[in-house]
């Protein structure tokens, strides 16, 4: 005890010493790497902080242009006429704006129409019905349908669609509101009933154990129990798929005839705000009324599209809180 | 009573007989619905592919367009295709995924923050329309560059950034934080936690987000059409960022609706095929690995 007492200094000493060395002669090197790393740490930090402004940047920049531009419509046209008027023919310097509007609210509401009930259907399958095999391997291919190009659903709409729809209902013209609408419900299908499936399946089990406890069927049980419990879900990608509607352009280009008239049948070429601004805008010289309200009609497409994503906050707001 | 009884007994033998009616028939048009559509849908695809993938040659595939006679190629449309792709990524994911990893580690909790998500969310939501007049605003008019390559690529690029937010913030989230606590135990830093620890737990999510974007940079035409026009430079590998830069997806919708080619109708199938068919392979290729190694965890 005494002993090892008594060497201990001795060792110590030794340790010290070396340790002294040790750091002295590697004393830059620690410390730099060091300073290094919280370096990188912190410009890494404003490197991401620069990302996230730059996404709002982006954001603010194209409300910004559209707005500008936009608004230079009314200069030469008043707002009553732009909105109400269903005159549009810019060569005659008339921008009656109506038809576009009404038709992209009369697709969107045809495309609802059809799609919303169908997804319920494949989302009640996909959670409820389906054996674990068929939907393990259903799952992924909805997924995979989600990614493919607009423009292949357009291009299937066109040389299979519309021949179709021309033998089926005899007309002459088989493009119009009718036909855009089909392939957008083949278009948001996948994504309204992945997202309601998702909800779906997240209802909790003890919600159906206590609807067949009390003697229900399947059938009573989801339509009474499951799908009302899922409701805020389901919701959540009616809107999604109703912006993916509102929005979409190429598919319904190549379907819906692009004439400016009022889609108040289901074979009538019509036009939409998002095919009117893509047939048009290569055409026209960037300073000109025409132009203006191009950007005027994409301006309130925009803040449609924003408008739905307050909605869907406020929903999802509701539905933490209950 | 004895009645009373029987009747009682009836009236539920009813019920029970139209409530198990009613769930066999519910069962079986559930059944039939779903296989219709999903069938329906799948086969609407595989027509594509049939109608297209048989007759591909190579001298299609690399072939340059014509405008007036038979016989035209691809080749430069689909090169443009994966240039603006890569350009678009390389602008989209670094920032894409810095943001995302911003609100996921670093941002504070509180009301401005909040409104980022908004815009994030926002700014995903946005048609890709409005992303191309936008472009227009800013590179045609304001840069005075005309309708090229950087152009498209860059829209293209913008219009990706929210979606690689999103994905990124939420597959980082999704990694569970014991990880995240034993890198800081080891006494790393920040970055080293991030770059060693989160990203390589949550890169299943970050690669199936890639491949989302990859996907619908691929397929995006509208964007294309407004910003990179529908011309080509009318020769392969032409690696200059601005010459106009026309896409196969916005070559499909071309030649369908715009041009006078005699075998419009050939070189749309044939298009719609190479496209769909990168589609799918993107998503097998990036997928299927995952998949596999998804299966071996469990």
């Amino acid at each position: 005890m005494q002993l090892e007492t008594s060497a201990q200094p001795s060792i110590l000493g030794a340790k010290d010493s070396d340790l002294g060395v040790s750091i002295k002669a590697g004393s830059g090197k620690t410390f730099d790497r060091k300073n290094r790393l919280l370096f990188y740490n912190r410009f890494f930090r404003i490197a991401c902080i620069a990302s996230a402004v730059f996404v709002c940047l982006i954001l603010f920049g194209i409300l910004f242009f559209m707005f500008r531009t936009g608004i230079l419509t009314f200069r030469d046209v008043s707002p009553l006429t732009f909105f109400f008027s269903t005159e549009w023919s810019p060569e005659e310097e008339s921008y009656g704006a109506f038809v576009f509007i009404f038709g992209t609210f009369a697709l969107t509401f045809l495309t609802l129409l059809i799609s919303v009930p169908l997804s319920v259907v494949i989302a009640v399958f996909l959670s409820e019905v389906a054996p674990a095999w068929l939907r393990n391997a259903l799952r992924p291919i909805l997924d995979l349908l989600v990614g493919i190009p607009s423009v292949v659903y357009g291009f299937l709409g066109l040389t299979i669609l519309i021949p179709l729809l021309r033998d089926v209902t005899g007309t002459n013209m088989g493009d119009g509101i009718l036909a855009a609408a089909i392939v957008l419900t083949i278009m948001v299908l996948p994504t309204i009933s992945r997202v309601s499936d998702d909800a779906i399946s997240a209802v909790p089990r003890k919600y159906r154990d206590a609807s067949y406890a009390l003697g229900g069927t399947r059938f009573q049980t989801i339509f009474k129990v499951t799908i009302p419990a899922a409701r805020s879900g389901i919701l959540y990608g009616v809107i999604l798929g109703m912006a993916r509607a509102i929005g979409e352009t190429m598919a319904v280009v190549m379907v819906i005839g692009n004439t400016p008239q009022l889609a108040d049948a289901l074979f009538k070429p019509t036009s939409v705000l998002t095919s009117n601004i893509v047939m048009q805008i290569a055409n026209v010289p960037f300073d000109s009324t025409w132009n203006y309200a191009l950007y005027m009609m994409g301006f309130l497409l925009l803040v449609i599209s924003l408008l739905m994503i307050v909605l869907v906050r406020l929903l999802q707001r509701k539905g933490a809180k209950s | 009573m004895k009645s009373v009884v029987s009747e009682t007994r009836g009236m539920f033998t009813k019920s029970r007989g139209i409530n198990g009616f009613n769930n066999r028939l519910f069962t079986v048009l559930v059944w039939g619905i779903s296989g219709c559509i999903v069938l329906f849908i799948i086969s609407l695809l595989f027509l594509i592919l049939q109608k297209g993938l048989p007759y591909l040659t190579w001298d299609f595939i690399i072939g340059l367009p014509s405008e007036m006679e038979e016989g035209g190629g691809i080749g430069p449309a689909l090169f443009n295709s994966f240039y603006m792709l890569l350009i678009s990524l390389v602008v989209a994911i670094p920032l894409g995924m810095a943001a995302g990893i911003y609100l996921a580690e670093f941002a504070p909790n509180n009301k401005l923050i909040s409104f980022v998500r908004i815009c994030v969310e926002g700014l995903a939501s946005v048609p890709s329309i409005i992303f191309g007049l936008f472009g227009i605003a800013l590179f045609v008019e304001m840069f005075q560059i005309g309708l090229t390559i950087i152009g498209g690529a860059i829209s293209l690029a913008f219009l990706n950034l929210p979606v690689m937010t999103r994905v990124t913030e939420e597959s980082i989230r999704a990694v569970p934080g014991e990880l995240k606590q034993a890198s800081f135990a080891l006494g790393g830093t920040h970055l080293q936690t991030i770059r060693k620890a989160l990203i390589p737990a949550a890169l299943g999510g970050l690669v199936t987000g890639i491949c989302l974007i990859a996907g619908r940079a691929f397929g995006e035409s509208a964007v294309i059409i407004l910003t990179a026009g529908v011309t080509t430079s009318g020769e392969m590998w032409d690696f200059n960022l601005f010459s106009p830069g026309e896409t196969l997806a916005v070559h499909l919708w071309y030649v369908q609706s715009e041009a006078i080619v005699p075998d419009a109708v050939s070189i749309s199938d044939k298009a719609a095929a190479v496209l769909l068919f990168v589609i799918l392979l993107f998503n097998v290729l990036f997928r299927i690995p995952l998949w596999i190694k998804d299966r071996k965890n469990r």
